[in-house]
C-alpha cells in the first residue's frame, strides 16, 4: 500500500476544506477503499477520516414525510430499523441481499454509492483498463466478460456498478446530498452515476473534494411499500455480486397497476432505471404477460458486450420474476435467503 | 511522525504508538500486540478468518485502519472466556466438530457470537447459514459449524433467561 498523510477532521466544512487537494479521499469504514489500496488500485496521498464525523450516522423523518439517511448509517442499521424496512422494503431485501454480515455491520450508506466495479480487469495491475488509467485501453473486451454490461456501455469500458442498495434507491427516487465548498447541492440518486462514454474514470457527478452527506427517500416511496421487492441472480446463493439484479415495485389499486417502478442492477455501470417499463404497466391488471412486455421495453436498448448476451434474457426473466413477486405481495418477515430466486415463502403477506 | 490509537481490547485500554497510518486492526492485533488467535486468511475481507467484534459488532479487522479505529471496544478470540471457562459458543464448535484444521475456528466463532448478538437468525438453519456466509471453511465444516450455532444460541437463550449469562 501506498503511504499517506492521514487526517481526522471534526467537522463536515473542515472534511471538505481537506479533501480538497488533489490525491485526497475520503475514509469512512473502508470496506472497499481498504481493499482497492491494498491491491495498488487506489493511491490517495491523503485519507480525510470521515468516519468520526458527528451526526452522519441517523435516520430520519422529515416534516415533509420523506427520510433522511446520512452517509455513515451502517448497512446493517438501515436493513435492520423495523420502521425503515416496513417503509422501504425493497431496500431492505436489497441492503440484506449484499456482501456478507460482517461488512454489512462496517459498510456505510455513502461509501456503498462511491464503491468501484469489481470488474476483474480494473483490480489487476496488470491488464488495461481505461477506468484506472484512461486511455491505457481496455481488457476486458475480448478477455473473460461474461458477466459486464449489457447496458449503456461503450468501447472504452463495459464494467458494471457492483451496488444492490443502489438499485431500489434509482426506483424508488432517491436523492442524494451532497457537500463542497460551494455548500451543498443535491442530485436525483438516479444521476448521480454516470455511463462511461470516453471517460469511464469519471463514474459520478462529485467535484474534486464534494462529499456525500446524506440519501433521501421521498414520502412516495413508501406507497410502494405493500408490493416491493429485490430479486438478485448470482452465482452462489449469498456474498456474490449479482449478475443481473432488478427493484420491482407496484402500487395496486383496485387490482389496476396505479403506479410501477423498476430498475436493475449489475448491467450497467449504473442502477439502471427503466422508466419505459414502469410505463407499459400503469393503468392495467398486473399478470404474467404485461410483465414479458415490460421486460421487453426495459431491455430493449441492451447488446451484448462480450460472451453475456444470456444476460439479456436473463435480466427479462428477471424483471418478470420480481414483479410477479412484488405483485403476490411484500413478505413479512423477508425470507432468510433475501433477494434470492431460490428463497422457500414463508411468513404472511402485508397486503392482500 | 507519529499516531497514536487507544483500544479497549478484551477490557483493557491502552493507547498504542503507530509509526505509520497503515496498520490495519488485524496487523495491530498480531504482528504488534501478539494477539494471534485471530487469524490472516485472504487479507481483502473475503474469507471472514480476521472476524473480530468492535463495539459489538462483528467486522473484518484487515479492511479496518487501526488509526480509524481509536476509541473502540475489541473483543477478539483470546477475550471470549469467562472465567476460565470456554464460551458456550467454543464449547458448541467442540462438541459439533465444527472445524478441521481449525484456521477458520476463531474467525467462526467471532462471527457467530456477532450473529447471536444480532438475534436475527432465530433458530432456522436457513438464516444462520445466510448470517454466517461471511466466514469460509476450506475443510468444509459447515454442517457441523450451523448445529454448534444453533445449540450454541438456546444454551445461551436458556442462559440468558436464568440471567447468568
Amino acid at each position: 500500500m501506498k503511504s499517506f498523510e492521514y487526517v481526522r477532521p471534526t467537522t463536515i466544512r473542515e472534511a471538505v476544506a481537506a479533501a480538497a487537494q488533489p490525491g485526497a479521499a475520503y475514509l469512512a469504514a473502508g470496506t472497499n477503499l481498504i481493499d482497492l489500496m491494498k491491491g495498488g488500485v487506489s493511491e490517495p496521498s491523503r485519507l480525510v477520516d470521515i468516519s468520526h464525523l458527528p451526526d452522519l450516522d441517523r435516520i430520519e423523518d422529515l416534516s415533509d414525510g420523506s427520510v433522511r439517511i446520512g452517509a455513515l448509517v451502517r448497512n446493517a442499521d438501515l436493513a435492520n430499523d423495523r420502521d425503515f424496512a416496513r417503509r422501504f422494503p425493497a431496500v431492505a431485501e436489497a441492503l440484506l441481499s449484499g456482501a456478507s454480515a460482517q461488512l454489512r455491520n462496517a459498510a456505510t450508506v455513502g461509501g456503498n454509492l462511491m464503491q468501484r466495479t469489481r470488474c476483474a480487469y480494473f483490480y489487476d495491475m496488470a491488464s488495461a483498463c481505461n477506468k484506472r488509467s484512461q486511455g491505457g485501453g481496455c481488457d476486458a473486451r475480448g478477455g473473460d466478460n461474461r458477466l459486464h454490461a449489457i447496458l449503456g456501455w461503450s468501447e472504452s469500458c463495459i464494467a458494471t456498478h457492483p451496488s444492490d442498495f443502489c438499485v431500489p434507491l434509482a426506483a424508488l427516487d432517491a436523492v442524494v446530498e451532497i457537500e463542497g465548498k460551494a455548500g451543498r447541492r443535491e442530485i436525483p440518486l438516479d444521476m448521480f452515476h454516470r455511463l462511461p462514454s470516453d471517460t469511464p474514470d469519471r463514474e459520478n457527478v462529485l467535484e474534486s473534494g464534494e462529499m456525500i452527506v446524506a440519501v433521501r427517500l421521498p414520502a412516495e416511496a413508501a406507497r410502494f411499500a405493500a408490493h416491493a421487492r429485490y430479486l438478485k441472480v448470482r452465482e452462489r446463493t449469498s456474498y456474490a455480486f449479482a449478475v443481473v439484479s432488478a427493484a420491482a415495485a407496484l402500487c395496486i389499486e383496485a387490482n389496476v397497476i396505479a403506479n410501477a417502478r423498476l430498475a436493475l442492477g449489475g448491467v450497467a455501470s449504473k442502477p439502471w432505471r427503466a422508466r419505459e417499463a414502469e410505463r407499459v404497466l400503469i393503468g392495467t391488471p398486473a399478470d404474467t404477460q404485461l410483465f414479458r412486455r415490460a421486460a421487453e421495453a426495459a431491455l430493449a436498448e441492451a447488446e451484448p458486450s462480450g460472451d453475456n448476451a444470456f444476460k439479456i434474457e436473463l435480466a427479462r426473466r428477471v424483471v418478470v420474476r420480481a414483479f410477479a413477486l412484488a405483485a403476490a405481495g411484500t413478505p413479512e418477515p423477508l425470507p432468510a435467503l433475501p433477494g434470492s430466486p431460490f428463497a422457500a415463502f414463508s411468513g404472511v403477506l402485508t397486503h392482500v | 511522525m507519529g499516531f497514536s490509537t487507544t483500544l479497549t481490547i478484551n477490557g483493557v485500554t491502552r493507547t498504542i504508538a503507530l509509526d505509520d497510518p497503515r496498520v490495519t486492526l488485524l496487523d495491530l492485533l498480531r504482528e504488534r500486540l501478539d494477539l494471534t488467535g485471530t487469524k490472516k486468511g485472504c487479507d481483502r475481507g473475503q474469507c471472514g478468518a480476521c472476524t473480530v467484534i468492535i463495539d459489538g459488532r462483528r467486522i473484518n479487522s484487515c479492511l479496518a485502519l487501526a488509526i480509524s479505529q481509536d476509541g473502540a471496544d475489541v473483543l477478539t478470540i483470546e477475550g471470549v472466556t469467562r472465567g476460565g471457562r470456554l464460551h458456550p459458543v467454543q464449547e458448541a464448535f467442540i462438541a459439533h466438530d465444527g472445524m478441521q484444521c481449525g484456521f477458520c475456528t476463531p474467525g467462526q466463532i467471532m462471527s457467530a457470537i456477532g450473529l447471536i448478538r444480532e438475534g436475527q437468525a432465530g433458530n432456522d438453519p436457513e438464516r444462520i447459514r445466510e448470517g454466517m456466509s461471511g466466514n469460509l471453511c476450506r475443510c468444509g465444516a459447515y454442517q457441523g459449524i450451523t448445529q454448534a450455532v444453533l445449540e450454541a444460541q438456546k444454551a445461551l437463550d436458556a442462559a440468558s433467561r436464568k440471567e447468568v449469562a
